[in-house]
Formats: structure tokens, C-alpha cells, sequence
């Protein structure tokens, strides 16, 4: 079964070519019917081989072909499936195929109905492909077609200036990461010989890895942490975060599958594929830590007081990516990859169900929502499944991986990693529930949008329900009721006998953090806490938060306005750039021009004396003709000795 | 008188040709009159021709070629004068001056 895993990505693929020849004026429902069909066989292929792969220890199924020669080396193309590939298979498929069905129902009647199906299915088959590349280069080739589709689907509606901007802003700051990771590739192609996973870790944990000197170690630091770069712009990690809120000017079902499920996670299936190196250099792993932990409690902050529904789950989902990157920082692998995929299913459904909202009232902004339990009940109890999950209430999704992280990290040894973490995961509790009080509870804000409100058809209702099932369940994928499923699972990518990966590796992979039942009594307990809190200020319609807001006007200030982050790079680099630009400027104008200038000038000053010496006297020419020619004779007999020579 | 296969020699002949070039130079750049420009371009012409005859009796083998070939300059420079008279009566009729340094259109 596993030699078929090509076929998963290239259904989505088929799906976009037929799209293509179809054209623009296609019917929606042909569009909608091929694109979902091909995708869910796809994800109906992508559980067999995720069977097929459990069943021998060892699952590094890898196919290669050759496709290059240049020089001595030469390049391969294939796919690879690991037990890590084939979750993430499952998890793209599974999220893709219920997002094209939603958005059967949420981009009805959009003129460029096709083009948005041609979009996303060419993203699905980018993503899929990328997770199952078997050396860098063809992942990196791979990593750009998913930025590309993110770029073309947030700027989907480009007639709105701020979809345009966004999509503009998102394209560049991921590809200021993607520029260290591209680094960061080729310096392992030099220093290692190859693209291949199997033969670049295989030097890093044997330490033979050379580049001009430097020693194994220090290579495989440099390389991880230009990797990481590549990570931290595609999962909008904390200083490149800025672009990931700006991009929910996409159709929302392209924000929760590219920006929340799939997409975004790539930086963290990056670091998590990469494993065997970000293990043989501590120092990357340390900063993978910290920038998780930094990013997971800054965007759960600021997630705190934004208005606008999606910016809100946006970060949201950056706070979890920060979540997922502490993890395997920490040496957690298993659970980083865990949290992963359950927040894919529930981070999708609070997308998709956010969706729903806004298709049925047409409005982003929290302040306008209110009392939608009662038009949009199946809306409201999934996105409460989704939203205790996020909140890591027991025995939700959330609830297991977000609580396996926790005790990792404090395990592990970074008591101020675990505060930041548990910090975070109050706010998370309260930000998601003040979304939920704000929209589903209480009483309208705007009755004419409330009026209009309605649910959308059984096209949107069913992703909801079948990823409310997920994010209610998937938990139960790594318990201890199923001995670690999971964690078992994705070990076995390491374990012996055939293994490239070194002792160190296997034992760091291999670690298990025991259960520990007041940790998780403490996360509970932090996130009810944080449940209760956000009720307090948002259940009932009061002058409550904004009592609140006031009494904490500089913290919420601060919050509002994203930590200012936005702010500092538009003076730093944007101004920056801009003081740099005028100084040239400067210089190129009044020096370099200045000296153009002045031989213009001299050129036509020059000309304008000349001109008097043309008196339209023949004799006068003739006198100074003559006077040459003596000049010349003079010379021909003084210096050289002859006018003949 | 000289006998006659007593030669003028080269020098006194070259001589004279430089003393006529340069009457006739001083001549065209100094002259107002058109028509004296022009006798003095001729001037000049003869210069040259004094000096294609001197030169013609030295060389390896002496000939007449030099003298015929002075022929030729005075046939040419006839042609070129009666040229050159009509188009200073051209310029006459056009402009009603003959004076050089009225003739200066191109001017700055």
C-alpha cells in the first residue's frame, strides 16, 4: 500500500488540472463534487498507507527516481513515507476534503467560484507533496507552491485594498524565513553532500559534517537555526508573526485550512522532520523552545482584546504554533506532532464555525454579534466543542496534547517555559470564551444582521459536525487508556535496526514523560479558571468589559495594539528603509547626479563661449586653418624631425 | 645675360614660389574686395606651379612632366576662376556687396 502513496497528492492535482480545462464558467456543483471526491479518496488512501506504514516498525519507505546530473551529483525525486508523513497525510486529506465541501456552501455564488477550487486544490496537492518529499530540495520546492497558494487565496478578493496588502505582506514575510532556510539547505548540501533526510542526519548525528573548517556541531547549529527561520516565517512564530493575523482577508475556509490545519503547521512538521538535527545541535533546539514559548503567551495576549473574530482565532493558532514549537524544542517530539494534529481538527472547526457566522451575518467585528445560540444552535455547540478543546478542558482534544506539552516542558526542566505556557493557556481559555460569549450568547447587538442570521446548509454543517467529532476525540489517539498510541506510532520512524538517526536522537524521541495528575489537575483548573473569567465580563450584556478595559487601559492598549510589533517594524524597517532611501537619495541626486550635471553644464557653458569664436568670417578661418598648419609643420620638424617622416 | 646653360639655381626658385604663396596668402585672408581673394587664391596657384616646374629638372631622371603637369593646374585653375567669378556675381546680385566680410550668414 505504501508504494501508492504517490497517489495521494496527485489526485488533488488531477482535481486542479480538470479544473483548469473546465475553466471559469464550470457549474459549482461539478467543481465542488470533483474537488471533494478526489480529496476525500485521497484521504481514504492516505488511512490505508497510515495502516500500512503502522504495521513494520520501521515504515522509512522512501521511492526515488533520478532527475538531475550536474556534475558529479545527482539529484532524485520521489516520495517518502514515514510514520510522521503519513499522520500528517491523514490529518491534510481529512481537514482539506471538509474545508472544499464548506466552501461549496461559503463561496456560493462568488463569480470566481472555479478559480477559488483551482486554488485550493493546487495547495492541497502542494502541502501533501510537500510532506512527502524525500530530501530538502524537493520540500523547498514544495514550500514555495504552498506560499505561493496562500498568497493567491488571501488575496482572493483582490479588489479589497486590504486583501491585496495582506496577501502582499504575508508572501513577503514568509519569504524572509524561507531566505534562511534556503541558506540553511544548501549549507547542509555543502557540508553533508546531499539533499537527502536519510544522509544529512546521518552526518549530523555521526558529526561529519564540513564546511570550510567549522566543526560538525557548529554547522549543524548554523543550519538549524536557518531552517528554523524558514519554520518561524511559515508557522508565524514571534518575529515574523505579524503576517499571519493580516491574512485572514482570505475567504475564511482558506483561513482554516491553509492558516490554521495545514499550512502554518509546516514550520512545525519542519523542525519535526528535521528532528535528528535539531537534536544533534542543543543550541537550535534551545531557541525553538523559547521562540515557541515567546510566541504562545505574546499572540495569546494580544489575542485577548481583538475585536475581530478571525484575528482573534488567528492568534490563536499562532499561540498554539508557539505551543507545538516549544514542544519539540523541550524534546517533546511526540507531543509537538500530537498537538499538531489535534489542533488542526479543532483550530479548522473554529474556523469553519466562524465561517458560518460570518457568512450568516456578514460581519467580522465581535461588538456586532450576540444571542446567535438561538438561529444557529448546530454553529454554536460545535464551535463550543472546538473551543473547549482549544481550552484544554478534559477530555477534549486539547485537552490531552496541550496538557502533554505542559508536563513535558516542566519535566524537562524549564519551569519559566511551563509559566509562559500555563499563562497562555488562561488566556487561551479566556480569549476563545470571550469570542463564544460575544457571538453565541446574550442578546444581539445589531438586529438587522441577527435577523438575517441563518445556518448554511448541510454542505457547511457537516465538516462542523465531523471535525466537532475530531476535536472532541482525537485526544483519545495518545492516552494513557491506549498506552500512547501516537507517541508508539511515531517512534517507530526511529527505532532500531534500520535507523539513520543516532543514539541521541532515539533517546530524546523515545523519552516518555509519565502522567502526572496534578500537573494536569492545574491545567484544568487554569483553563476553567480562564472560562470563568471571560464569563464573568462577556455572559451577561454589561458594561463589564469595558469597565474592565479602562480599569487596565495600558495593558489593554497594549494588547489592542498587537504589542505595538506591527508598529516597530514600520519604524525600524519600513522607516528604516525609508531614512536609508532619502540618504541615497541625497547622494544620488546632489553627488553623483551633481557630477553628471556638471559636465553637462561644462559641456554647454563650454559650448555657449565657444560659440563666439564662429564669426562667419571666411578669412578669419582661414587665418586660424593656417596658423595650424604651422602649428602642425612646427611640430613635424621640431619633435619628430621632418615633415616626411 | 646669362649664358644659357648657366640654371637658376633651386633655391632661388623655391624662393620666389614661397615669396608668391605668401603675397598671395597675406592676400586672401587680408583682402576685403572678393575679386582680389580670388587673384590672390591665384597667387598661391602659381606659387605651386613654380614650384612643380623647379622640382621637375631634379630627381633621378629629369623631365618635362613637371612643367606639363603645371600646364594642366593653369588649364584647371582658369576654369576654376571663371567658376569662381560667377559666383561672386552671383553673390553680387543676391547680396549688392563684394566685401568679404559682409558674407557672414553663419554668424553665431
Amino acid at each position: 500500500m505504501v508504494q501508492y502513496a504517490w497517489l495521494v497528492p496527485l489526485l488533488p492535482l488531477v482535481a486542479y488540472v480538470f479544473l483548469l480545462f473546465l475553466g471559469r464558467k464550470a457549474p459549482e456543483g461539478i467543481v465542488a463534487g470533483v474537488s471533494v471526491v478526489l480529496t476525500a479518496i485521497s484521504f481514504v488512501i492516505s488511512l490505508f498507507v497510515f495502516q500500512a506504514v503502522g504495521s513494520h516498525p520501521n515504515g522509512n519507505d522512501t521511492y526515488v527516481f533520478h532527475w538531475l546530473t550536474v556534475g558529479s551529483r545527482n539529484f532524485d525525486v520521489g516520495f517518502q513515507v514515514t510514520h510522521l508523513n503519513a499522520l500528517m497525510l491523514v490529518i491534510v486529506t481529512l481537514v482539506s476534503a471538509l474545508v472544499l465541501l464548506f466552501s461549496k456552501g461559503y463561496m456560493h455564488r462568488d463569480e470566481r467560484f472555479p478559480v477559488f477550487y483551482q486554488y485550493l486544490n493546487l495547495f492541497v496537492f502542494s502541502m501533501l507533496a510537500l510532506v512527502l518529499s524525500p530530501n530538502l530540495l524537493q520540500l523547498y520546492i514544495f514550500w514555495e507552491m504552498v506560499g505561493l497558494c496562500s498568497y493567491l487565496l488571501v488575496g482572493f478578493w483582490y479588489f479589497k485594498p486590504e486583501a491585496a496588502l495582506a496577501a502582499k505582506k504575508s508572501f513577503i514575510v514568509t519569504r524572509i524565513g524561507d531566505t534562511g532556510m534556503f541558506a540553511g539547505i544548501i549549507l547542509l548540501f555543502l557540508a553533508s553532500g546531499s539533499f537527502d533526510y536519510s544522509t544529512i542526519f546521518s552526518a549530523a548525528t555521526a558529526g561529519t559534517l564540513s564546511f570550510h573548517g567549522m566543526s560538525s556541531g557548529t554547522v549543524a547549529t548554523v543550519a538549524a537555526l536557518l531552517i528554523f527561520m524558514g519554520a518561524v516565517g511559515k508557522s508565524a512564530q514571534f518575529p515574523l508573526h505579524i503576517w499571519l493575523p493580516d491574512a485572514m482577508e482570505g475567504p475564511t475556509p482558506v483561513s482554516a485550512l491553509i492558516h490554521a490545519a495545514t499550512m502554518v503547521a509546516a514550520g512545525v512538521y519542519l523542525v519535526a522532520r528535521a528532528y535528528p538535527l535539531f537534536v544533534s545541535a542543543p543550541a537550535a533546539l534551545h531557541t525553538v523552545a523559547w521562540i515557541g514559548g515567546i510566541t504562545a503567551l505574546l499572540a495569546s495576549l494580544i489575542a485577548l482584546t481583538q475585536r475581530d473574530i478571525k484575528r482573534v482565532i488567528a492568534y490563536s493558532t499562532v499561540s498554539q504554533l508557539g505551543y507545538m514549537m516549544m514542544a519539540l524544542g523541550v524534546g517533546a517530539y511526540a507531543y509537538g506532532v500530537f498537538h499538531l494534529m489535534t489542533h488542526a481538527f479543532f483550530k479548522a472547526l473554529l474556523f469553519l464555525a466562524a465561517g458560518s457566522v460570518i457568512h450568516a451575518l456578514d460581519t467580522q467585528d465581535l461588538f456586532e454579534m450576540g444571542g446567535l445560540r438561538r438561529k444557529m444552535p448546530l454553529t454554536t455547540y460545535t464551535f463550543l466543542a472546538g473551543a473547549l478543546a482549544l481550552a484544554g478542558i478534559v477530555p477534549f482534544a486539547g485537552f490531552w496534547s496541550k496538557d502533554d506539552i505542559l508536563g513535558a516542558t516542566l519535566a524537562s526542566g524549564h519551569p519559566v517555559l511551563y509559566a509562559f505556557g500555563l499563562l497562555a493557556a488562561f488566556c487561551t481559555a479566556f480569549y476563545i470564551f470571550r469570542v463564544f460569549f460575544l457571538a453565541f450568547t446574550g442578546q444581539p447587538r445589531d438586529e438587522a444582521k441577527y435577523e438575517h442570521a441563518h445556518e448554511g446548509g448541510w454542505v457547511m454543517a457537516v465538516p462542523l459536525v465531523i471535525l466537532a467529532a475530531f476535536a472532541t476525540l482525537a485526544g483519545f489517539f495518545n492516552t494513557p487508556l491506549n498506552h500512547h498510541g501516537l507517541e508508539r506510532y511515531l517512534f517507530a520512524d526511529y527505532a532500531a535496526p534500520h535507523s539513520a538517526a543516532g543514539t541521541d536522537v532515539v533517546a530524546t524521541i523515545g523519552q516518555t514523560y509519565p502522567e502526572n495528575i496534578g500537573l494536569m489537575a492545574v491545567s484544568v483548573a487554569v483553563g476553567l479558571f480562564g472560562i470563568l473569567v471571560a464569563a464573568l465580563f462577556y455572559w451577561r450584556p454589561g458594561k463589564g468589559a469595558e469597565r474592565a478595559a479602562r480599569m487596565f487601559s495600558l495593558p489593554y492598549q497594549v494588547s489592542f495594539h498587537k504589542f505595538f510589533v506591527d508598529e516597530a517594524y514600520e519604524w525600524f524597517f519600513v522607516g528604516g528603509g525609508k531614512r536609508l532611501a532619502a540618504l541615497v537619495r541625497w547622494f544620488d541626486v546632489y553627488v553623483l547626479d551633481g557630477l553628471v550635471q556638471l559636465l553637462g553644464r561644462l559641456g554647454s557653458v563650454g559650448g555657449r563661449l565657444l560659440r563666439f569664436s564662429q564669426t562667419g568670417q571666411i578669412q578669419t578661418y582661414s587665418a586660424w586653418a593656417t596658423v595650424g598648419l604651422l602649428v602642425f609643420v612646427a611640430i613635424a620638424v621640431f619633435r619628430i624631425g621632418g615633415v616626411f617622416g | 645675360m646669362a649664358p644659357a646653360n648657366f640654371p637658376i639655381p633651386t633655391g632661388s626658385l623655391l624662393a620666389l614660389g614661397v615669396l608668391l604663396f605668401c603675397i598671395g596668402l597675406y592676400g586672401a585672408l587680408t583682402k576685403r574686395n572678393l575679386i582680389i581673394v580670388l587673384v590672390s587664391i591665384e597667387l598661391m596657384l602659381n606659387a605651386a606651379n613654380i614650384n612643380l616646374v623647379t622640382f621637375s629638372r631634379l630627381g633621378v631622371a629629369p623631365s618635362l612632366s613637371g612643367q606639363v603637369f603645371s600646364l594642366f593646374t593653369i588649364t584647371v585653375a582658369a576654369a576654376e576662376i571663371a567658376v569662381g567669378l560667377a559666383l561672386l556675381i552671383a553673390v553680387f546680385r543676391l547680396r549688392r556687396t563684394s566685401e568679404v566680410q559682409d558674407l557672414n550668414v553663419h554668424k553665431w
